[in-house]
């Protein structure tokens, strides 16, 4: 053990730049923090703050000559990294300090298997022979927690479900005890109860061997679970830096609080979320003073012409800000609690009414490619939305939910099951009627990139609805339309002109809102349409959705993985596992009284700031291809409270209460 | 002096061509999408230095492409008419880009003389004014003035290879604008409807390339030369036999190529009908064709331009091959394959004639390089997966 | 694996037949037996009887699809299409003009063909993998960006300068090996070495480009990244990591063109006279034999779609994504 109080790693005041084509674009800025051995230390921010290039200059992976390190030092165990020779440097990549990525999909090499993979690492730096490279990697896999690790060594990426190659990329860090292990987005690829395991994963190898980690995520609530120190980036800066425990009740950088006010919960349902406006500055034209200020509901003069200073307001609790006494995030701002009421109406005959839908896809095999089986990816749904309310439709990924969603609006071919819209049984129409009857039910999309043609100018777009439904006149009229539209959605109407690739990720949400909005839908399913935003965007578009249901008296299948979301904004809820629905019922019922034991655990495995004490259930797993299915209840590989009856029948469904079911045999 | 203008069928496509090519000029000129790549290719100077190489090849090919017949004329000036008074022009057809070089095209020697050169290559008997008959190197009728030396009959090489960019620039421009709406056509239709439709095309496409080109190219001129044979009525003259020739040239070689670009379309618009737009514009109860025009046609036409830019040199190309494998150009179609060709027995000669292969040499690769160069820079630059690089 | 193997092989026999049909439509329908005959007796001056005969020769006298005169079976096997077309299926290609059986000449002229086209592909191939992972290696770089130039440049020239060039070069002036010609056994080499030698020298150009594409696709990766922070050196990332996956594509882009190889090069035979399959084509198209050229058609597409089921077999075998399906 080390006695002296000096930091493992010490990044100083480093700097970053890549040349581009609008100049040079200072990535990072000067930021500095410490990282004491054995502890995490997280740097948070929105995307593009320059999180990454932070790790990679750690690195030293930056790119060049595209990228290059303008400065300053990043002492590492007493050595300045940033002088070190190349070969020098490698010496320590892998071995000392570590790295895993956000992709484990695309990280691991497709062509060697997972063992190669290990054992090159270990081989390279810890001058091992082979056999006893094979030896440790076999172990190594077992400490990540690979089942049958001396078979799985001999499997290629492909081969494991992606969990899996974030564990063996986990295995691949930790081969050599590194002292520093930086974690970037580890988990945002995955889905929420595979991300617990991570986490765990990390939190336990951290204990067990000592490991500092420089966790890099966007997700707050992650920082919450895992996190020793936290640090916030803006704009290549760090603006806040606190420990744990001080941050999340005391953190006060206007920005830090307004991210934590952006977060949707329940108990802010009745209102508007916080936001910021505009964008992050451009990394190629900083302005002169605070870079927050255009953003900052809180900026003065000072803030204009002076650059705040990181200065401490407390020990171990700095921020850059010119604020004497910037207002603290209040607890119940920073805490997402689950319990308050939420509004559940229910209409008597409903807008929407889908029976028993099912959506197959047939598996072909053999010579003739003859159907052996299908896909049931969805399989067997019944729902119903009445006008004005909100079905959150929740579940991880490969669920089925998505296949739904374009289902009911017969985007894609139906099995068979029944689909009513307003009355009107949509099944049997086609043609230029379902065509016409498109005008009542749309989509908006998870891509704020892909769902927009790049060939086409806003207005085109915009009034794409208008044109084949048949709304709005000449060219002209349509225009001012959508002028107004673009308004509507909060867009400058001057816009109209312009390309999608022109706008940010949150403004192509918005065209993509305006655009269904142009046909003035009765029906919206909203699918993932947050997932890729940032938090404050997020909110940004959460509000626009919730002002216009109220407004148009819209009704929304709310597509999403992420539960805070539903409890900010929708009134049902319908949780997905493997083409059917496990659990159903309003907001309050399912988020309060989970009954499926697939929605505790779904509950219990998202991250969650405030609810220290909570018993958190760990799921063995991940979701099993709906290829084959498991036989019987489909949850019971997994399931905690698995019985012997589970594994032969699929469970009926069970009320709880008149809204609220389920489908477990543990209700029979 | 009277003229008739001969429209021959490469002609009027190279027009259309041309036509096409301007709107299509004045379509990318509305659509930023279009516009900023070409700016990107503006900024690129060896683009900018092979463009203008290549639109100086490409003005000669256009002049040599207005044909015409001149009245005939007797030795004295006269214009001759035939028994019943009707207009008679002369046999030989000629182009704005003779005019323009008639004097390089009139100034002809009796054989073979170096490029520059002031005598003629081999000795001779000439006849001195004294009546002496004496054996040397005569002296050129035009000292000098053959930039690449005469051929065989005395012909100035350098005309000869100025001719023959015409014929390079219509097989490597006619049959990509054959083909295209065929492959655009197949391949989107392929990608979009599916099923039968696609499994059909696809048949077609495989079983077609799995012929070796040069074989299905060779088979269909030979076959065309059977039929010009037997029905040699229909053929005026030997300029229309050799246009016709290289326009089925053009088509047998769309053909063949034809393939490529569909299998590519196809795949990209199956990708395309995935794309969330495309699926938000059927959610809107867009009609299939306007999602056909909107949305599936301008995001594969930079695959369509970048596949004719890269196409076009690997066409000239063949060209050279294929008339040297003898199922090319007419053979008495002034075109680089044939010079070379014909170069292959001179460079047996001692000593050797070096100048026919070399002129085609030159103007051939001066082409292709620029096309080249050209071709990339257009690739770079609407090739957006190598843009977000 | 294995249903998906015999799967590809009986989707090749639709597409002979349509080949075999589209040969029939070129040869046998554009023009006319009479023609045909006509053709090849010398034109005009022909005595409908000579063309009865030559027809009668060559079984061009039957009907071209149906023949309503027999009985049976025998009303389709007793035409044209049937006679003509049923064998190539089992190498019955006829003989030709000249009275040789095809199938016997094409089995002779096969090895010197190969001769020349497995050690062009062989050596042109290692010739571009090679400078093509050295130019990724420093790529960016000065060296880089003449390489590319010159690679330009090499694709800009006709393949029919270089075997000018070469012949000149090497044959004429330095004298080192025979212009053109053939021999069998050890002797071989001095014929062979020229034509591979401008072989691969001619395919440089467009190898290299295409090869340090797909490796500076493969080097923007994101496994390249952990490799790299793996700590590995450079030439281990580039060697180990890239080089293998690069591999995958490269290989399934050539494997097709192998079965090929056997057809030889119509105009590097040519120019260096060597008996191969490559000469003998061009002398049937030029003699206008064709009997030759409608075998050579059938034997290409054969072996085209030959390359294309292997290209399935090498791409299962080398890519493990697909292998453990
Ligand atoms: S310095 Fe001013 S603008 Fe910047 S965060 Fe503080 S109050 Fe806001
Ligand atoms: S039915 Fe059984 S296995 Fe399925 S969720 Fe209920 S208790 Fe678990």
């Amino acid at each position: 053990m080390k006695m002296n109080n000096d930091p493992l790693l010490s990044v100083k005041d480093l700097r970053t730049c890549f040349r581009t084509t609008n100049g040079l674009a200072r990535a990072v800025d000067g930021i500095s923090f410490d990282i004491p051995a054995g502890k995490t230390l997280a740097l948070v921010g929105e995307s593009g703050c320059g999180k990454s290039v932070t790790a990679l200059s750690i690195m030293r992976l930056i790119q060049e000559p595209a990228g290059y390190i303008a400065g300053d030092r990043i002492i590492f165990q007493g050595q300045d990294l940033l002088k070190l020779s190349k070969r020098k440097m490698r010496e320590i990549r892998g071995n000392r300090i570590s790295m895993i990525f956000q992709e484990p999909m695309t990280s691991l090499n497709p062509v060697m298997t997972i063992g190669e993979q290990i054992m090159e690492v270990i081989q390279l730096h810890r001058g091992l022979s082979k056999k006893e490279a094979l030896g440790l990697a076999v172990e190594m896999l077992n400490q990540v927690k690979i089942p049958d690790p001396a078979i799985r060594i001999s499997e290629y990426p492909h081969q494991l479900s992606g969990g899996m190659k974030q564990r063996v990329m986990i295995a691949i860090a930790l081969s050599c005890e590194p002292d520093l292990l930086i974690a970037d987005e580890p988990t945002t690829s995955l889905d929420v109860t595979v991300q617990a395991q991570i986490l765990m994963l990390m939190k336990e190898l951290q204990q067990k061997e000592g490991t500092a980690i420089l966790l890099i995520t966007h997700d707050i609530a992650v920082v919450y679970e895992v996190a020793d120190y936290i640090t916030v980036m803006y704009a290549g800066r760090a603006i806040e830096q606190a420990k744990r425990s001080r941050f999340f009740r005391h953190a006060c950088h206007p920005y830090t609080t307004r991210l934590f006010e952006s977060l949707p919960s329940m108990d802010k349902r009745n209102e508007q979320l916080s936001t910021i406006p505009g964008r992050v500055p451009d990394p190629t034209r900083y302005p002169e003073g605070c870079r927050f200020a255009d953003r900052c509901h809180l900026a003065f003069d000072r803030c204009n012409k002076e650059d705040p200073k990181m200065r401490f307001i407390e020990k171990g609790h700095s921020i850059a800000c010119h604020l004497e006494n910037a207002p603290a995030i209040s607890t119940a701002t920073a805490t997402i609690t689950r319990k308050t009421e939420g509004r559940a109406t229910y209409t008597s005959s409903p807008l929407v009414s889908v029976k028993d839908l099912k959506i197959y896809y047939p598996i072909r095999k053999g010579l003739l490619k003859s159907i052996v089986g299908h896909v049931k990816a969805v399989d067997g749904i019944d729902i119903s939305i009445g006008q004005g309310e909100t079905l959150a439709l929740v579940g991880e990924s490969g669920c089925g939910k998505t296949t739904m969603g374009r289902g009911i609006l017969r985007l894609i071919d139906i099995t068979c099951g029944t689909i009513h819209f307003n009355n009107i049984d949509i099944m049997h129409i086609s043609g230029s009627k379902l065509r016409r009857l498109r005008k009542d039910m749309q989509i908006m999309f998870q891509d704020p990139y892909g769902s927009l043609n790049p060939r086409m100018m806003v207005n085109q777009i915009i009034s794409e609805g208008l044109i084949s439904q048949g709304i709005g006149g000449n060219k002209k009229e349509r225009d001012n339309i959508v002028k107004e539209l673009m308004d509507q959605v909060g867009l400058d109407p001057g816009m109209i002109h312009r390309y999608p690739h022109e706008f940010s990720g949150g403004q192509r949400q918005r065209i993509g809102i305006a655009r269904f909005l142009a046909v003035k839908p009765k029906f919206v399913v909203c699918d993932e349409v947050t997932s890729a935003l940032d938090v404050s965007v997020q909110a940004q578009i959460l509000n626009l959705l919730k002002t216009l249901q109220q407004r148009e008296d819209l009704s929304y299948l709310f597509i999403t993985h992420n539960l805070s979301v539903v409890t900010y904004i929708a009134d049902l809820v319908a949780v997905m596992y493997l083409g059917k629905i496990v659990e159903r019922g309003t907001i309050r019922e399912v988020f309060d009284t989970p009954g499926h034991p697939y929605t505790q655990a779904l509950l219990a495995a998202s991250p969650c700031i405030g609810e220290d004490g909570r018993k958190k259930i760990f799921l063995e797993g991940e979701v099993p291809s709906p290829v084959n299915p498991p036989e019987g209840c489909h949850f019971h590989p997994r399931c905690p409270k698995v019985m012997p009856g589970c594994r032969k029948v699929y469970p009926g469904q069970y009320s709880l209460s008149e809204t609220h079911s389920t489908r477990c045999w543990l209700y029979e | 002096m009277e003229i008739k203008l001969v429209f021959l069928w490469t002609d009027m496509l190279i027009y259309l061509l041309l036509l096409s090519a301007i709107g299509f000029a004045v379509y990318s000129i509305r659509f930023e999408h279009l516009r900023s790549p070409w700016r990107q290719v503006a900024h690129n100077r060896l683009a900018m230095v092979a463009g203008f190489v290549l639109f100086c090849y490409i003005i000669i090919g256009l002049c040599d492409s207005i044909h015409f017949q001149e009245r005939a004329a007797d030795e004295k000036g006269q214009i001759v008419k035939d028994s019943q008074g009707g207009i008679i022009y002369k046999p030989d057809v000629l182009s704005v880009l003779d005019i323009l070089v008639t004097s390089i095209r009139e100034n002809t020697e009796d054989s073979y003389s170096a490029p520059l050169a002031t005598h003629s290559y081999s000795m001779k008997n000439i006849t001195l004014p004294d009546g002496k008959q004496i054996r040397t190197y005569a002296k050129l009728k035009y000292e000098g003035k053959h930039l690449f030396g005469t051929d065989k009959v005395g012909m100035d090489v350098f005309y000869r290879a100025l001719k023959g960019i015409r014929t390079g620039i219509v097989i490597g421009t006619l049959t990509t604008l054959i083909m295209l709406p065929f492959a655009i056509m197949t391949g989107i239709m392929a990608g979009y409807f599916k099923g039968w439709v696609d499994d059909l095309i696809q048949y077609i496409y495989t079983t077609l390339s799995s012929i070796p080109g040069v074989l299905l190219i060779a088979s269909a001129i030979l076959m065309l030369q059977v039929y010009m044979d037997t029905h040699a009525d229909r053929f005026e003259n030997i300029i229309i036999r050799a246009d016709t020739r290289l326009f089925f040239l053009c088509v047998i070689l769309g053909v063949s190529s034809w393939t490529g670009l569909c299998r590519i379309l196809r795949g990209e618009t199956l990708k395309l009908m995935e794309m969330e737009y495309v699926q938000a514009s059927m959610a809107l109860g867009v009609g299939h064709f306007k999602i056909l025009l909107k949305h599936i046609i301008p995001n594969i036409m930079h695959i369509v331009l970048i596949s004719v830019v890269l196409d076009f040199s690997g066409l000239v190309l063949a060209e050279a091959v294929l008339s040297y494998v003898g199922v090319g150009v007419d053979p008495t179609m002034e075109s680089w394959g044939n010079m070379i060709n014909a170069a292959r027995l001179e460079l047996a000669r001692e000593p050797i004639v070096w100048w026919n292969l070399a002129a085609a040499f030159i103007l051939m690769f001066g082409l292709v390089l620029s096309a080249n160069l050209f071709a990339d820079a257009v690739r770079d630059a609407f090739d957006p997966r190598l843009r977000t690089k | 694996m294995h249903t998906y193997i015999i799967r590809r092989i009986l989707y090749a026999i639709p597409i002979l037949i349509g080949i075999n049909i589209i040969t029939f439509i070129l040869f046998f329908v554009i023009n006319t037996p009479d023609q045909m005959a006509r053709l090849h007796l010398g034109m005009k001056r022909v005595t409908p009887e000579a063309i009865e005969k030559w027809k009668e020769d060559h079984n061009y006298h039957l009907p071209i699809f149906w023949n309503g005169s027999e009985s049976g079976i025998k009303k389709i096997t007793q035409t044209i299409f049937y006679q003509k077309s049923a064998g190539l299926f089992i190498f019955r290609f006829g003989k030709s003009d000249e009275g040789r059986d095809i199938a016997h000449e094409i089995t002779q002229r096969m090895w010197p063909s190969l001769a020349i086209a497995i050690p062009t592909f062989i050596i042109g191939l290692m010739v571009n993998i090679t400078v093509s992972l050295f130019i990724a290696f420093v790529r960016g770089s000065y060296l880089d960006m003449v390489t590319m130039i010159w690679c330009v440049i090499i694709m800009s020239i006709s393949g029919l300068f270089y075997i000018i060039g070469g012949q000149f070069l090497f044959g004429k002036i330095l004298n080192l090996v025979p212009i053109s010609g053939y021999d069998s056994g050890i002797s071989v080499f001095k014929f062979v070495v020229l034509p591979v030698l401008i072989g691969v020298i001619g395919g440089i150009g467009s190898g290299v480009r295409w090869y340090r594409t797909i490796f500076l696709e493969e080097i923007g990766k994101d496994y390249i990244r952990t490799a790299r922070a793996k700590g590995l050196t450079e030439t281990r990332v580039l060697f180990k990591h890239a080089l293998k996956n690069a591999l995958i594509p490269i290989l399934t882009g050539v494997v097709v063109v192998i079965p090929q190889l056997f057809m030889g090069s119509l105009v590097m035979e040519a120019f260096f006279g060597i008996p191969g399959l490559g000469s003998y084509t061009i002398d049937a198209i030029r003699s206008q034999d064709f009997g030759i050229v409608r075998a050579m058609v059938f034997l290409g597409a054969m072996l085209y779609i030959i390359g294309l089921i292997l290209t399935d077999i090498c791409y299962s075998w080398v890519d493990p994504r697909i292998r453990f399906e």
